[in-house]
């Protein structure tokens, strides 16, 4: 059987990888209602808090906030879920033992999560124009186009390195449900971070929608260069990707040791 | 060189008990198993539920490191050597799940070439192949949700053809499946070693394993009992003859006077739906009916019979033994 050079292989299975998961995961009904109605959601109820609060500043600072939570939540439970999802119905073994390495069949599902998440931050950003008349004017328009993808590929990577860890711990997904609400806090998605205790800004500087979202911000509202805060999450995405594949190698050996890989 | 070697293989589970107080529980899976499989062979693992098959065909296909021991599949060592292991070998669990369900059975087996690395261009004739092989042209785009059991197996088997392996493992591929598509399945098992292809076939069904294994290894309790050919198996039990007799409501204490009967090697008591069926190993050659039927005072009695012993007697007989 002819084989294809490995950077050929490489290039394939996180593209193929990609549309494939795209696919499984438009399949799934609870995934599609988290991606498709809660950034909706949770814009209506942002728009509403901040028209009741008569906070000064802009619709569109609270619209890109809610588009990130739902950014997040699709790249948390997208990267908890698929890895259950896979040791439920028994294709978590079947694709281990492919010889492509599992790192990339990992990597790709997980971009395929976080590219679910440009609808959220869209479908936020339509939703506030036609209900709530968001303006839609972006200062910096090549920056904003640049700072979206930057961060959703950062989140993905993320949801990587969470992935890992659900490959040897059967149960680690719960720890998604227990992650979704402190890291729309501890990152400044729902409201400022200095409105925090100092010790919670640390925390977020580790988190790539910290940066992801005073980029986003940066380059949509102006008032600062969005530049840095667009290499920050790129830096932070390259640290998790690097962790991620060496996590991911450690524990998937682990796994085969301990048995964790099939559910019997 | 033999394709798959096996030295001592062992494999210890560690689970716990207990809620608060947890303790540690070591179960013996597999307790030191050592066999060849040569070139182009249809080797067999035969063994109850829970003997170590599956353990077994794990270790061998790097999906579990073993606890001691080693293996080697080509040459290549199972634990230092997982890649090249898995781009040469092939395998198929039994049963429904290892799909993607709601996918169609041609995007899994797109999916899964793009995974063993199959070239673009050769995809696609491997695939339309590979339909052919296992029946299922022209229902490739339904989703596989939809599939029968019997379905869902041959694409299984389909999927761990993808990239044409050298050796394939087969763990129980015809559980659950119905006799006809069972019977399909055995003959696509049976083209592949024609085709020139290693196979080691686990299964609990002795008419199978007796019908497409070269060699046979039957294993309890994570150790091999015996190892031979299906024939070599059978004449463990050449010298004896089995009597089958119908009884309706027979007690243990029936059965216990039938094994102390003179020339009885043996009494299984198999439930049938209103019935019980005694199978009684006897010496061959040994008058011992009328001795049995004369200890079934009170039981009511259909059909008696009496038979040459099959590889299911034999292997029967060895679990019991082991």
């Amino acid at each position: 059987m002819e084989r294809m050079p490995p950077i050929k292989v490489v290039l394939r299975v996180i593209g193929r990888g990609w549309i494939f998961s795209l696919k499984v995961l438009t399949t799934s009904s609870f995934f599609l209602l988290v991606a498709i109605l809660q950034p909706v959601i949770f814009a209506t109820i942002a728009f509403f808090m901040f028209k009741a609060g008569g906070r000064e500043g802009t619709l569109l600072y609270v619209a890109l906030g809610s588009g990130m939570m739902g950014i997040w939540s699709a790249t948390l439970f997208g990267s908890g879920g698929m890895i259950q999802w896979e040791r439920y119905q028994g294709t978590l073994e079947v694709v281990m033992a492919a010889p492509v390495p599992f790192f990339l069949f990992i990597l790709a599902a997980t971009l395929a999560n976080a590219s679910i998440g440009i609808y959220s931050l869209s479908a936020t950003l339509i939703w506030g124009r036609l209900l709530f008349e968001v303006p839609l004017a972006f200062e910096h328009p090549g920056w904003f186009l640049l700072a979206v993808p930057a961060t959703v590929i950062a989140l993905g990577l993320m949801g990587l390195l969470l992935a890992s860890t659900f490959v040897l711990y059967r149960h680690a997904n719960a720890l998604s449900n227990l992650l979704e609400y402190p890291v729309w806090i501890v990152t400044g998605l729902l409201a400022p971070i200095t409105l925090l205790p100092g010790w919670v800004e640390p925390i977020g500087w580790v988190l790539a929608p910290t940066w992801g979202i005073k980029a986003i911000r940066g380059a949509a509202l102006g008032g600062i260069d969005p530049l840095t805060d667009i290499g920050f999450t790129l830096v932070l995405g390259a640290v998790y990707l690097v962790l991620g594949a060496l996590a991911l190698r450690h524990f998937e050996r682990l796994a085969r040791a301990r048995a964790t890989l099939a559910l019997t | 060189m033999a394709v798959i070697e096996a030295h001592d293989l062992k494999r210890t589970y560690r689970t716990y008990t207990g809620f608060l107080h947890r303790r540690p529980l070591e179960v013996e899976a597999v307790r030191g198993i050592s066999f060849e499989v040569g070139e182009g062979e249809l080797f067999g693992l035969l063994g109850p539920n829970g003997a170590g098959k599956t353990t077994t065909i794990k270790m061998l296909i790097t999906l579990l490191i073993p606890t001691a021991g080693s293996a080697r599949v080509l040459g290549f060592d199972v634990v230092r050597d997982v890649q090249k292991v898995r781009e040469r070998i092939g395998y198929v669990f039994g049963g429904d799940r290892g799909l993607y369900e709601r996918l169609s059975g041609l995007d899994n087996l797109r999916y899964f070439a793009e995974l063993y690395g199959v070239d673009g261009r050769a995809q696609r004739h491997r695939i339309d192949e590979l339909l052919e092989m296992v029946n299922l042209k022209g229902r490739e785009k339904e989703r596989v949700e939809g599939y029968s059991r019997g379905m869902r197996q041959r694409l299984h088997i389909a999927r761990g053809l993808i990239h044409d392996p050298g050796v394939v493992f087969l763990d129980e591929p015809t559980i659950g499946v119905d006799p006809v598509g069972a019977r399909d399945l055995r003959n696509t098992i049976s083209n592949l070693v024609a085709a020139g292809k290693t196979v080691l076939l686990t299964t609990h069904y002795m008419f199978e394993a007796d019908a497409l294994c070269d060699r046979i290894a039957v294993i309890n309790n994570g150790r091999i009992i015996a190892e031979g050919t299906p024939q070599a198996l059978k004449s463990r039990v050449a010298d004896r003859t089995v009597i089958e007799i119908e009884v309706y409501g027979v007690g243990d204490e029936t059965v216990a006077r039938l094994r102390g009967v003179e020339g009885v090697a043996s009494v299984a008591v198999e439930e049938r739906e209103q019935a019980q069926l005694l199978v009684v190993h006897s010496a061959a050659g040994t008058a011992v009916t009328q001795r049995l039927l004369s200890q079934l005072d009170g039981v009511g009695v259909g059909r008696v019979t009496a038979r040459e012993p099959t590889l299911e007697d034999a292997y029967v007989a060895m679990v019991e033994e082991s």
